[in-house]
């Protein structure tokens, strides 16, 4: 039966409408407001039920690893109720001003502690920074194979065979384990949890593990194991007018939509 | 210590032709290379691709290095990143640009961690410091509600490029460059992957990403019937069909049709929204639009902000009548 590690992260709601995200250009932070809330990452959600699906399909664990801060315990418990088996939170100041490969350094320093591992799963990309690399840096600090963009994950006669999606289709991929699998929306909506798993979820003990637990070096962690350097942060500007086109009707609004389009010789 | 020197760009072979994100990137690569007064290279791998190497010269590059080899006739992670760590060890490039495709996304991440530098994702443009001399890759984040400016202090300095950030050159077969040909080194147990089948969605009709209409619909369309109504009206204007991610997520249309920040880019002299509500993830996808048109009954919906001209209304009602309209102004 298969070991699975599922990585998630905790973030402000991408799908909060455009207007709730303001730029702190001095700080370098993109500040959600007041009235957004914070959410496992959707891609994430979805590389958990890649997991929850194999599972029902062979049984085996389910790990969650979440790295970050100021955690929301009904909210990243959410992968524990859909029916994962443990979560652990990787929290310390050192983990701090990470960029992707101090980040993934991080976690595939924890997945080492948790030693048997045969899937690793991440969402295609975190959908804050939406960068995409952390779960190619997890296979690449562990020395294993990786496939991304997964819209399907199965297990056949013990390889894994999934389906990559790519520009004009999907690839049919198979691959020997260990190996870490990023996925996206494609694979379809996950569960929601049941009554049932939610209460499951909120007995279960959730730790936290340190620098220090998962035996990371500190030279390699948060800023001090960066790579990138943001140097600007800022907002775009819109400068589009929209010229509303009016009518008697519906139809004829349409119609002088039709016209303008003409006199602007865009038709 | 080699001194890393020059702009390289990694190629992409699409059908036996280079892709247009490879010409993108010679074109962006091109001025780069300019200000930093360094040459231009590219990299081809792939299997029976050698003769593509005048075609990158012809749109930019100074020197081609070609990677022959069947094992490279599909793209594989393990493959693709060993190729690019022996090419990167041998040429010690300053700066390496990809295209943020299936292959760049994949590919890029790895490679960087491999040589231990940094990867800038999905960079809408590149430049110079001019002080530093780094390279400073600007990129969307918070789904395109901000755009950060990054830069890295190792080598190769790494950057992948959306489709349509950059302008390529006009092609010129009079250029000179010289060819260089590089053994993969591979041998096939390197490589724990295997591509077992491609499926291909079939397009009929003009390709999205070069369709110079593209006419897109949303959540609200409410069914795959409905987008029958859009091919319609793109027939008219000889265009082709797009959607936001839920008509694609629904089953609606196919996923290829979605345009987004994890679609695909278009850059369309018309760009007609209907029924969608204009997110920042979607208008990602559509941002090289010259002109957007929106229908969409909801006065407030954050499409109107982008939009030059729009119609507010029941697109069932609005549609026929605009379709027909326009059929009437193309005949006549
Ligand atoms: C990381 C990330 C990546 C994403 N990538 C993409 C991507 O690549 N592409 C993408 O599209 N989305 C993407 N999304 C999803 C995106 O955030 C939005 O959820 C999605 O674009 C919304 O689609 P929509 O506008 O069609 O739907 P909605 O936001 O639900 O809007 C529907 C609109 O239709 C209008 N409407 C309804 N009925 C009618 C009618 N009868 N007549 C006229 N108007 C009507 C409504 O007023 C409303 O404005 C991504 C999300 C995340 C978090
Ligand atoms: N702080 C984190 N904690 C757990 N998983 C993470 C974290 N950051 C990134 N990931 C995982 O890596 C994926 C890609 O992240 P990114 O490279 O930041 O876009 C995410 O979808 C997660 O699965």
């Amino acid at each position: 039966m298969p070991n699975m590690v599922v990585c998630v992260k905790q973030i402000a709601d991408p799908e909060a409408p455009a207007g709730s995200f303001k730029v702190d250009e001095a700080a370098k932070k993109v500040v959600a407001g007041a009235g957004v809330s914070q959410v496992v990452s959707p891609f994430d959600e979805q590389a958990v039920e890649a997991a929850l699906r194999v599972k029902d399909a062979h049984g085996g664990k389910i790990s969650v690893l979440s790295l970050g801060k100021d955690f929301v315990m009904d909210v990243i418990r959410k992968p524990l109720a859909m029916g994962a088996d443990e979560l652990i939170l990787l929290q310390d100041p050192a983990f701090e001003g990470a960029d992707s490969r101090s980040t993934a350094y991080a976690l595939a320093m924890a997945i080492k502690k948790i030693g048997e591992y045969d899937l690793i799963f991440c969402g295609r990309q975190a959908a804050d920074w939406d960068v995409g690399q952390v779960g190619l840096g997890i296979a690449e600090f562990l020395g294993i194979p990786s496939v991304t963009v997964a819209q399907k994950v199965e297990m056949v006669d013990g390889k894994v065979r999934l389906e990559r999606v790519v520009a004009d289709g999907y690839e049919v991929i198979e691959v020997s384990t260990p190996v870490l699998i990023t996925v996206s929306n494609e694979l379809g909506e996950p569960r929601y949890p049941k009554l049932k798993g939610i209460m499951a979820a909120a007995r279960k003990e959730v730790p936290t593990w340190t620098a220090q637990d998962i035996g990371a070096e500190t030279s390699q962690l948060g800023a001090a194991g960066a790579r990138t350097k943001l140097v600007k942060l800022f907002a775009p500007v819109k400068e589009a007018k929209c010229e509303i086109i009016e009518g008697e009707s519906p139809e004829e609004a349409a119609a002088n939509l039709a016209l303008k389009l003409r006199e602007a010789k865009l038709v | 210590m080699a001194e890393n020197k020059g702009v390289m760009v990694v190629g992409e072979v699409v059908e036996g032709k280079l892709a247009p994100i490879t010409m993108e990137l010679l074109g962006g690569g091109r001025a780069l290379a300019d200000a930093l007064g360094e040459e231009l290279s590219a990299v081809l791998m792939g299997s029976g691709i050698a003769e593509l190497a005048q075609e990158a010269i012809a749109f930019g590059a100074e020197k081609v290095y070609v990677i022959d080899d069947p094992l490279l006739a599909n793209y594989r992670t393990d493959s693709y990143v060993a190729v690019m760590e022996k090419v990167v060890k041998q040429v010690s490039p300053n700066i390496l640009l990809l295209g943020q495709t299936a292959i760049g996304r994949d590919l890029a991440p790895r490679l960087a961690f491999r040589l231990d530098t940094a990867v800038s994702m999905d960079c809408v443009e590149l430049s110079i410091d001019p002080e530093s001399k780094l390279l400073l890759g600007t990129r969307p984040v918070y789904g395109g509600n901000a755009r950060g400016v990054y830069c890295c202090e190792t080598r190769p300095q790494m950057a992948t490029v959306r489709s349509k950030a950059l302008e390529p050159l006009p092609r010129d077969d009079s250029r000179k460059g010289e060819v260089i040909n590089i053994e993969s080194g591979l041998d096939p147990s390197m490589i724990r992957t295997e591509v077992l089948e491609k499926v291909k969605e079939e397009v009929v009709g003009i390709k999205l990403e070069d369709a110079d209409v593209v006419i897109c619909g949303g959540r609200g369309m409410g069914s795959a019937e409905a987008f029958q109504d859009l091919e319609a009206l793109a027939k008219v204007l000889g265009g082709a069909v797009g959607a936001t991610r839920p008509p694609c997520d629904n089953g609606w249309v196919p996923a290829s049709l979605q345009v987004g920040l994890t679609g695909k880019i278009v850059g369309p002299t018309l760009y007609i929204a209907v029924a969608l509500s204009g997110s920042s993830q979607h208008m990602s996808g559509c941002s090289g639009a010259k002109n957007i048109i929106a229908i969409n009954k909801d006065p407030e919906a954050n499409i109107f902000k982008e939009a030059r001209f729009g119609v507010v209304g029941d697109y069932k009602k609005v549609l026929p009548a605009f379709t027909e309209k326009l059929k009437k102004l193309v005949s006549g």
